[in-house]
């Protein structure tokens, strides 16, 4: 085992590591923000939202992330320069890179999972909590960002911190669509000086020590909010 | 879109000119190495949720290694990773038995490596579902005089079933998916199929989305037999109110 290549590439890896980051922060913040619309239509929606909340998870869920990174990125990605002066707007440079393809289906993937345990969570709030909420004269807008969401998302909140790791596990894929990701990183190593497991060693630490910190940082939150049992 | 339906329904068609074949055929394989690698996750689980319990401190120390590594670590870099490892490490082995090094066909790697990625966490799954079960049952299977074997196939097996499919029916749509990684080192299932139809068309919207209800069949489908399953393996047990 050589590990002398890093001191050459660091500054690689760290742009590398920078990409795997915010792919997952992006994913998971816009995520978790259309995963609370989803769980919502599918909980209190009419049957119109409610169906297609459902056909939104399944269709996410029961297809792999791979297939529809590619279908966004060689699919949608082919058929966005049809529309008359998009290569002339502003957005362009954006919709051109792998990263902002990468980006989105991370999203949509993980907003279709966050919001299958939101609804559980969201029917798991006690009853009695909601009706205290509506006899002290809550509307009911009031009623969920007061009680209903905090609660549930309390109750999800084991459940969630697993989600970003997994969310976390996915990352790598973004490099089959061009993302200079740390795994990218480590194949460019890999065919740079023909180490073959060096590179994967490093990336595999970094995802270790990644998940060490999203599963202390959730344990930390969770002894944050004070559970009567 | 530039492609009339009689188009989209030309290049889906199932003979040559049109794509549907090789996707199809590649549907059949990612099938095929789902099964497989299912298949020796269940004996790696089986083997590790039973040497885990077994209270054999460096076997127990090995198989908690095994889990955490493969659970912590993205599937990707573990495919690719296995992938490398497994080829060199078995022309070692020939090379030091003084055998012909050989390329291994990709099918049996691909089976191989899902399969032990499977297995760490099937592991967990039987492991759970056989701490699961009543201590009164088995203690009475001792009290009848039953021996190991004949307990863990009257008993055990029967009783643990019910906890662990649901999360066996949670692996099998994963490794179903997971399988589309292989498509990363190259070997052809409905993954890389699509992308070869998609890139020797130039429509790689059609294939993708074709593709990708290829994959949604195969998990509602999955989804509905797991359900009859465990209907039949929760027969005679109390209905929850």
């Amino acid at each position: 085992m050589t590990f002398s290549w890093i001191s050459a590439y660091w500054p690689l890896l760290l742009t590398g590591a920078w990409q795997t980051l915010s792919l997952l922060a992006i994913s998971v913040v816009f995520g978790f923000i259309i995963a609370i619309g989803l769980a919502f239509a599918q909980v209190s929606g009419g049957p119109i939202l409610r169906t297609l909340a459902r056909g939104y998870c399944t269709f996410f869920r029961g297809t792999p992330l791979l297939i529809q990174l590619w279908l966004l990125y060689y699919g949608v990605g082919s058929l966005l320069p049809v529309i008359p002066g998009i290569r002339q707007s502003l957005f362009w440079p954006i919709l051109r890179e792998g990263f902002f393809f990468a980006a989105v289906s991370f999203t949509l993937n993980y907003a279709a999972y966050e919001a299958e345990v939101l609804r559980g969570a969201l029917l798991a709030v006690p009853k009695g909590e909601l009706e205290a909420g509506r006899a002290f004269g809550m509307r009911p807008f009031t009623l969920t960002r007061r009680i209903w969401l905090p609660r549930a998302i309390r109750i999800a909140l084991p459940t969630i911190g697993g989600e970003i790791v997994m969310q976390l596990k996915a990352t790598p894929l973004a490099f089959t669509v061009t993302v200079m990701d740390l795994y990218a990183v480590a194949t460019k190593v890999r065919q740079d000086t023909l180490l073959v497991y060096e590179p994967l060693v490093v990336v595999t630490v970094f995802y270790l020590i990644i998940t060490a910190i999203i599963a202390r940082s959730f344990r930390f939150l969770e002894a944050q909010v004070p559970v009567r049992r | 879109m530039a492609t009339s339906s009689q188009g989209i329904l030309d290049l889906l068609s199932p003979y040559p000119p049109g794509w549907g074949g090789v996707l199809l055929t590649g549907a059949a394989s990612t099938v095929a190495i789902s099964a497989g690698a299912f298949l020796i996750g269940l004996l790696l689980g089986t083997g590790g949720a039973l040497g885990k319990l077994s209270g054999i401190r460096p076997l127990r120390l090995l198989l908690e290694l095994y889990t955490t590594t493969v659970r912590a670590v993205p599937e990707l870099i573990l495919i690719v990773g296995l992938y490398y490892a497994g080829m060199d490490g078995l022309n070692r082995l020939l090379a030091a038995l003084s055998l012909p090094a050989f390329e291994l066909n990709g099918f049996a790697v691909a089976v191989a490596v899902l399969g032990f990625v499977q297995g760490a966490y099937m592991t967990e799954v039987l492991r759970g579902a056989i701490l699961a079960i009543p201590v009164g049952q088995i203690e009475a299977a001792k009290a009848f005089g039953m021996g190991p074997q004949l307990r863990f196939r009257r008993i055990i097996l029967p009783a643990l079933l019910p906890n662990a499919l649901p999360g066996l029916a949670n692996l099998w749509m994963s490794v179903t998916k997971d399988s589309a990684l292989v498509a990363v080192v190259g070997y052809q299932e409905l993954a890389l199929a699509t992308r070869l139809a998609g890139a020797s068309t130039k429509h790689y919207f059609i294939f993708f989305l074709a593709s990708a209800f290829i994959y949604l069949a195969l998990t509602l489908v999955s989804n509905a037999l797991f359900n009859l399953l465990e209907r039949r393996v929760r027969r005679g047990q109390p209905k929850l109110a």
